[in-house]
């Protein structure tokens, strides 16, 4: 379950592969081509957008699922 | 963030290109490496010269940028004078296997226990986009107006044939195989060898018309393979990822240290 999630917009260079790959399309680029959340409840915390992002400018805290 | 104290932020943003793999590298060592909970004390992450070298300057190890192509060879000095502690080469594939291909090849015989990375963006991206050892044929390039006649060199097959103890491959659109690779490769006690594939849209990408940076992370996703999959049969052009050798074999500063002893009894003998 996503905790947190945080763009560091002047570390993103605006690549789009977090856009191109994230599973639920959560990501969008802004009219000022940085990475933005834009439907952050579809999130699924799969991490994959932070692990490749090559800017390292997305992080993320995933709090233990309790069921 | 767990791996920001693994990381020089005052530098970021960094310099490398929109889309350029090696910071997806870079995010994924210092992820491996904080999977280990190492001790930024004990790694030593030592460059040479190009893109891919840059990346010493944003971790926060010890870190030593060197020499076009001898990044290896200032390394094995570290490594000789410190043995306890972990030498991780980042190199690109122009700096690996070009100007630093016979301290590659040597490096790898002696099985000294420092993990090389060879970076492979099939490219010179810092001086404008000459062609590379490992471009391999029938590519565009600055340096090749009408496509490249210079088959590459296989990675893995020359560091196998060379003499290195763990020989990997990744990409940089298969992150968490990469992290998990490079943990191993440096817990590995031995020379080893993890080359990642790791896109240049900037060059690269834009003289082959490869599409984005998102275009060519499919590429990775579509033109590679796990090791030993039937796929490769089929299609012997699909690239084989993972671990293809790991094996044991002595380890040169161990092998350095037997002798020293030797050297120290027999001089004690005499006097």
């Amino acid at each position: 379950m996503l905790k947190s999630f945080c763009i560091k917009r002047e570390w993103c260079k605006g690549c789009g592969i977090c856009v191109a790959f994230c599973p639920t399309e959560v990501l969008a680029l802004d009219a000022q081509g940085k990475a933005t959340a834009v439907r952050l409840e579809a999130c699924i915390a799969c991490e994959q957008c932070a692990l490749r992002c090559p800017d390292l400018a997305i992080t993320m805290q995933i709090a233990e699922r309790e069921d | 963030m767990a791996i920001d104290k693994y990381l020089r932020e005052r530098f970021f943003p960094h310099m490398w290109c929109a889309g350029c793999g090696h910071g997806t590298v870079l995010n994924a060592l210092v992820r491996a490496i904080e999977t280990m909970g190492m001790s930024r004390n004990e790694i030593v992450m030592v460059s040479g010269i190009g893109c891919s070298s840059r990346i010493t300057g944003y971790v926060d190890v010890h870190t030593l940028h060197t020499l076009h192509g001898r990044a290896l060879a200032f390394a094995t000095g570290v490594k000789l004078s410190k043995p306890e502690l972990n030498v991780i080469v980042p190199m690109g594939d122009g700096d690996a296997l070009a100007i630093g291909g016979n301290h590659f090849i040597h490096a790898a015989r002696r099985n000294i226990a420092i993990t090389a990375l060879v970076m492979n963006n099939r490219i010179y991206g810092m001086t404008g986009g000459q062609y590379s050892p490992l471009s391999g044929c029938e590519v565009l390039a600055a340096t090749a107006p009408y496509t490249t006649i210079d088959p590459s060199f296989d990675v893995v097959a020359l560091s196998v044939a060379a003499g290195a103890t763990f020989v990997a491959r990744c990409t940089t659109y298969h992150v968490k195989e990469m992290i998990d690779i490079l943990r191993q490769a440096i817990l590995h006690e031995g020379f080893s060898v993890v080359e990642i594939l790791s896109p240049c849209p900037t060059y690269f990408g834009r003289s082959n018309k490869l599409g984005d940076a998102a275009e060519m992370l499919r590429g990775f996703k579509e033109d590679t393979v796990p090791v030993g999959s039937a796929a490769k049969q089929k299609n012997p052009e699909l690239i084989e990822r993972g671990i293809f050798v790991q094996k044991e074999k002595p380890e040169y500063c161990a092998a350095y240290e037997k002798i020293m002893q030797k050297a120290r009894s027999a001089a004690g003998e005499t006097i």
